[in-house]
């Protein structure tokens, strides 16, 4: 750009309790995957069904001696084993000294030491906030319209979901108009996160307690039965741990700081349409 | 084992030769990593924390009601075996002396805040009306095992003992000693609570058998106690005595079990 830019024209595009309740996500979700990768870690292993076949679980991850007393990490997916040593199975507390036995490593956890019982209070104080916070959410989007103005896709837009995953593939973001809108591939992310992979954790998260079960006999059968949910779970919070990725990236590649200071202060200057019109 | 110990394990700040905002990133990281450690350590922030087990527990009672019945299983589903965790043979000397005996001399109290407070033998018990019942048996480590139960129901032995109207929670008194031999003389022995909703629950059994065999010691023998909707560290194993009380503060760490003196939840129906 050799021509000085033209004052960004600025939107006010995200409302005060979205700015809220998005933060309070960041801090729920984060403090939720980091605890519960520590009560991961108390049984590293999953299964499908009512009760755990502890001889062929279809995810497990552990150590190996190496014979010279040092341990090795591996992690074994559906009979196919794997090196994970450094992080998986066997990895150094802190990045110091020697390898220890430990599923996830001491930076992904909450607390970094081994801890279930904490890790457990740390997960459900901050599951309660969470859900609160989503109930509240839901309830601002429906009743604001922020659900049906921003959220949902319009026809047209679904009709050019191909352009849109192109421009994405290109790393294109909108500029001018098109930019006061979320596109279309975001519009789907974001409903899938909301009314898919959040329901999934949360309802699978409650089949796990021996408590809920009893609500009526037999329900978490409908996910195959506790151990299922229990695997369940971890693959809809690694769901949300990818959603959470590709939604950092998106950010830091479209403009981070505008993006950011949005979403604390609420303007967002649009970028200036480079588009040449037709 | 899980211990409530922690010490913190500051990750060092990572090195330069990143972007700045990578590194802020990082530097934000570790800052909040160190901070929920150093949180971890702090006993209010933790009693904070497990206050939410306050709120899981009454929401559960609204949704669920009293007497909802955990799940039942059927003779198919009963696992080959019965995993067995904690204590596998208690070495405490009393419990070691009954086991000789094979529990003939062994008796379970029950006492505290009862009207006519008094022991049973394994054959009284037996003798009794009895309920079998195949459930799931939820670890707190996250794993589950399915075994077929027969015992006598909690609610028929407090029916003889009749508990005074301020008994609010129902004490479990265990043989084996959990902290390590070096530190006997001090009362580790396991123990647990439940309140008056649980202890009289349909499905809380004091069983002495397991898939139709005298309970083996690695699961608890003579009794152990079967706390069908909570997760497995409530069931106590190794039972030598039942204690009616008001309230648990006064009794070892004061939160109403081994596990819960160590950190863990006293309601752990999640």
């Amino acid at each position: 750009m050799t021509s000085p830019a033209p004052t960004p024209k600025r939107i006010y595009r995200h409302r005060l309790p979205v700015r809220v309740m998005h933060w309070i996500n960041v801090i729920c979700l984060t403090i939720l995957l980091m605890s519960g990768l520590q009560i991961f870690n108390a049984h590293p292993a999953l299964y499908w069904g009512k009760d755990s076949s502890f001889d062929k679980p279809w995810v497990s991850i552990g150590a190996l001696n190496t014979g010279n007393g040092g341990v090795t990490g591996i992690t074994t997916i559906a009979g196919h084993r794997f090196s994970t040593d450094g992080v998986l199975g066997a990895s150094k507390i802190g990045g110091e000294g020697a390898n220890v036995v430990r599923a996830f490593p001491s930076w992904a956890t909450i607390p970094s030491t081994q801890s279930l019982a904490l890790g457990r209070n740390w997960h459900f104080f901050f599951a309660w906030l969470f859900v609160l916070n989503g109930i509240a959410y839901v309830a601002y989007a429906v009743a604001s319209g922020h659900l049906t103005r921003d959220l949902l896709p319009t026809r047209s837009e679904l009709r050019n979901i191909g352009r849109s995953i192109k421009d994405h593939l290109l790393f294109r973001h909108e500029t001018g108009e098109a930019a006061k809108r979320y596109n279309v591939l975001q519009n789907l992310a974001y409903l899938a996160v909301i009314f898919g992979l959040l329901p999934l954790v949360i309802v699978a998260g409650m089949a796990m307690s021996p408590r809920l079960d009893a609500v009526f006999t037999g329900w978490i059968e409908l996910l195959g039965g506790r151990q299922s949910a229990r695997t369940l779970h971890f693959l809809a919070a690694a769901g949300l741990l990818l959603f959470l990725l590709v939604h950092v990236f998106e950010v830091l590649i479209s403009g981070a700081w505008n993006q950011i200071r949005s979403m604390v202060t609420g303007w967002y200057a649009l970028p200036a349409d480079k588009k040449v019109k037709s | 084992m899980i211990r409530k110990t922690i010490s913190s394990g500051r990750p060092k700040t990572a090195p330069s030769r990143r972007t700045a905002l990578r590194a802020a990133l990082a530097g934000v990281g570790t800052v909040s990593l160190a901070g929920c450690d150093r949180l971890s350590n702090n006993a209010a922030f933790v009693d904070v924390l497990k206050s939410a087990q306050h709120l899981s527990h009454g929401a559960h009672k609204l949704v669920t009601g009293r007497k909802a019945m955990a799940q039942e299983f059927s003779q198919a589903d009963v696992a080959a075996h019965f995993k067995a965790n904690g204590t596998l043979v208690p070495r405490d000397a009393d419990y070691q002396a009954l086991l000789k005996g094979e529990f003939k001399e062994w008796k379970l109290q029950i006492d505290g805040l009862v009207e006519t407070p008094a022991a049973f033998t394994l054959a009284d018990l037996r003798a009794m009306p009895s309920r079998t019942q195949i459930t799931r048996h939820d670890c707190v480590e996250g794993w589950s095992t399915i075994g077929k139960w027969k015992g006598v129901q909690l609610s028929h032995l407090l029916d003889q003992v009749k508990p005074l109207p301020n008994a609010k929670f129902v004490v479990f008194r265990c043989a084996d000693s959990m902290d390590g031999p070096s530190l006997d003389g001090h009362d580790s022995k396991y123990y647990e609570s439940v309140d008056m909703d649980d202890a009289y629950h349909l499905q809380t059994v004091l069983a002495y058998e397991l898939n139709d065999k005298p309970l083996p010691v690695n699961n608890g023998a003579p009794l152990r106690a079967r706390i069908e909707r909570q997760l497995g560290y409530k069931h106590a194993k190794y039972l030598m005595r039942i204690e009616l009380v008001e309230r648990f503060d006064q009794i070892r760490g004061g939160q109403g079990g081994y596990w819960e003196d160590n950190g863990y939840e006293w309601y752990a129906g999640i």
